[in-house]
């Protein structure tokens, strides 16, 4: 189950393998060696890196936002919900495809931002745009299954609590932060786990919207690893392309999880 | 005087609902839009996609987008192709992921919690990764361009750990007197899990069934490396191929594929939402 075959990508990693031709022939860290030196590579570990914590903070932060402002008794909340959690259940390529279109640079966006007498930059094809375009596009689709959980939590969080803290004195913003962040922060724990490990594996949005450019602006490293093995046929080194990538997904993980006793009170 | 401060309290808590409303309908445009203008923009001709200033409606309806949805590429068949292989990765991941979880959570067996860590390690290996010794033993057993891989992945792949766990989680807190009085008069484990806690576990399968459908449904990457043949596409990859003989974008019947594989799912979403957003949060992944 992911674990045996991952034994392989291991012993891959460790070859010269082209499927074309069929050679497979033992070099031992050479393709780690040729990793360290390859620029494409490292453009790539910063791609994943900024678009992971581009996508780790926008989601957790209009998540948690949008569960506080929905956590109340009003008409017409469930609409609400309704439509922040809809794109959760919508194809990721229909997703993408449609997004691709809103910010091509006569699209819908530019448009709209043209109405208002701003000149919109060409989003997906100008380096300084493209990757904070993907992360949009990520974190609007994902969101709202964040914000689910957040709401779940937030109905755990006692009313007497709150406004303990209010008579006290509390400003609604203090309380935010020293009663409500608290009593949530094992679901902050396990959303923020989820969402790191999601966004390091984001490929349809990456190969539909912008090929991994301009340059290695978005070139990931799924995305790299899938072009290095599927477009170049080069199996061992994506496979060593593919070790890295999980042991920065593990690294992650493992830095989120023991970090919890300093900010998690109860064991999750 | 009493009364003109609670009036004005009043109208203070009036004006910070409105307030309220206002940011929410302004929020909800990032999520709302997209559906909404790819739905219309299927009912355009091609060459008002790109028409200035945008506008969601179309200045004349058309339905020759949708015409060559069909006319383009075996539409139905990949219809079709989706909705079997989605119900057939359901049905398998509901039924191995429970026995999976219902063993975790109740049998004793050797090395139980190292097996179970190591399937949560599992979740952290991603798809794109095993792809490559998947690729070479999907060839190797001739299964290339079929849907078996499609199929079968899902169900053992990481994904289907996260079903496990949720099972776990709900077979955890089950009680075990209902189990212990079957067992008394003599029902197998077998017959337990079967008669007793698997139908009484119905908000679990809702969250597992609703996820594994729709990850299936969706499905992207494993069809653009698995399959060669129209015919055998799945609507994610049939989405992305729409061109005509000049390989020119065809983008009204691209919008319009994509609105055909979206709308349905979104009416199924708001009319059992309650059961797919309260399924998910609270058998999902609160435990």
């Amino acid at each position: 189950m992911g674990v045996v075959p991952f034994l392989f990508v291991i012993w891959y990693s460790f070859n010269e393998w082209r499927p074309l031709t069929g050679e497979m022939e033992f070099i031992g860290l050479d393709n780690y060696t040729r990793l360290a030196g390859d620029p494409t590579f490292s453009a790539s570990v910063v791609a994943s890196l900024f678009f992971s914590a581009g996508v780790l903070v926008l989601n957790l932060v209009i998540a948690i936002s949008l569960a506080v402002l929905l956590n109340r008794r009003m008409r017409g909340i469930t609409a609400f919900r309704t439509i922040f959690f809809s794109p959760v259940v919508v194809s990721v390529v229909a997703w993408s495809v449609t997004w691709g279109f809103l910010l091509a640079p006569d699209g819908g966006i530019n448009g709209a931002l043209q109405l208002l007498g701003i000149d919109g930059p060409n989003w997906l094809a100008d380096p300084s745009t493209s990757l904070i375009s993907l992360v949009v596009v990520q974190v609007f689709k994902g969101v709202g299954m964040n914000m689910v959980l957040f709401l779940a939590a937030l109905q755990g969080v006692p009313e007497e609590i709150r406004e303990a803290a209010q008579l006290d004195g509390a400003s609604p913003w203090r309380s935010f932060w020293s009663v409500t962040v608290p009593m949530i922060a094992p679901t902050i724990l396990l959303t923020g786990i989820l969402t790191t490990i999601g966004s390091l594996e984001v490929f349809a949005p990456v190969q539909l919207l912008t090929g991994g450019g301009p340059g290695d602006s978005t070139n990931v490293l799924p995305f790299f690893l899938y072009r290095t093995a599927f477009v170049s046929q080069q199996f061992g080194y994506a496979s060593a392309i593919g070790v890295v990538l999980f042991a920065i997904i593990l690294a992650l993980t493992m830095l989120q999880w023991t970090s919890r006793r300093k900010w998690v009170n109860d064991e999750v | 005087m009493r009364s003109d401060a609670s009036r004005a309290a009043r109208q203070r808590s009036r004006i910070t609902t409105v307030t309220l409303y206002v940011l929410l309908i302004a929020v909800s445009v990032p999520f709302l839009y997209p559906t909404l203008w790819m739905f219309f923009s299927s009912f355009k001709p091609a060459n008002e996609i790109f028409m200035q200033p945008p506008a969601l409606l179309p200045r004349e309806w058309t339905l020759d987008g949708f015409v060559q949805v069909f006319t383009a590429q075996p539409f139905v068949q990949q219809y079709g192709n989706s909705m079997y292989i989605a119900i057939v990765v359901t049905a398998a991941s509901i039924l191995l992921s429970a026995m999976a979880g219902y063993a975790f959570a109740r049998i004793r067996f050797p090395l139980r919690s190292a097996a179970f860590t190591l399937l949560l390690a599992a979740m952290m290996v991603p798809t794109e990764v095993t792809i490559i010794p998947i690729f070479t033993a999907v060839n190797a057993l001739g299964l290339n361009d079929t849907h078996w891989p499609l199929i079968i992945l899902p169900i053992f792949g990481p994904t289907a750990v996260v079903s496990v766990f949720i099972f776990r989680q709900h077979f955890l807190s089950f009680p075990k007197e209902y189990e212990e009085a079957a067992r008394l008069d003599g029902v197998s484990r077998v017959g337990i899990f079967f008669r007793i806690a698997l139908p009484l576990a119905t908000p679990a399968i809702a969250a597992v069934g609703i996820m594994a459908f729709l990850r299936s449904f969706n499905m992207y990457f494993e069809a653009l490396i698995f399959l060669r043949t129209p015919e055998k596409f799945t609507l994610g990859l049939a989405i992305t191929r729409y061109q005509d003989f000049y390989g020119e974008q065809m983008w009204n019947t691209q919008l319009g594929a994509a609105s055909l594989t979206v709308v349905p799912i979104l009416v199924v979403f708001l009319i059992a939402q309650k059961q797919f957003v309260q399924g998910l949060a609270q058998t999902g992944l609160k435990g």
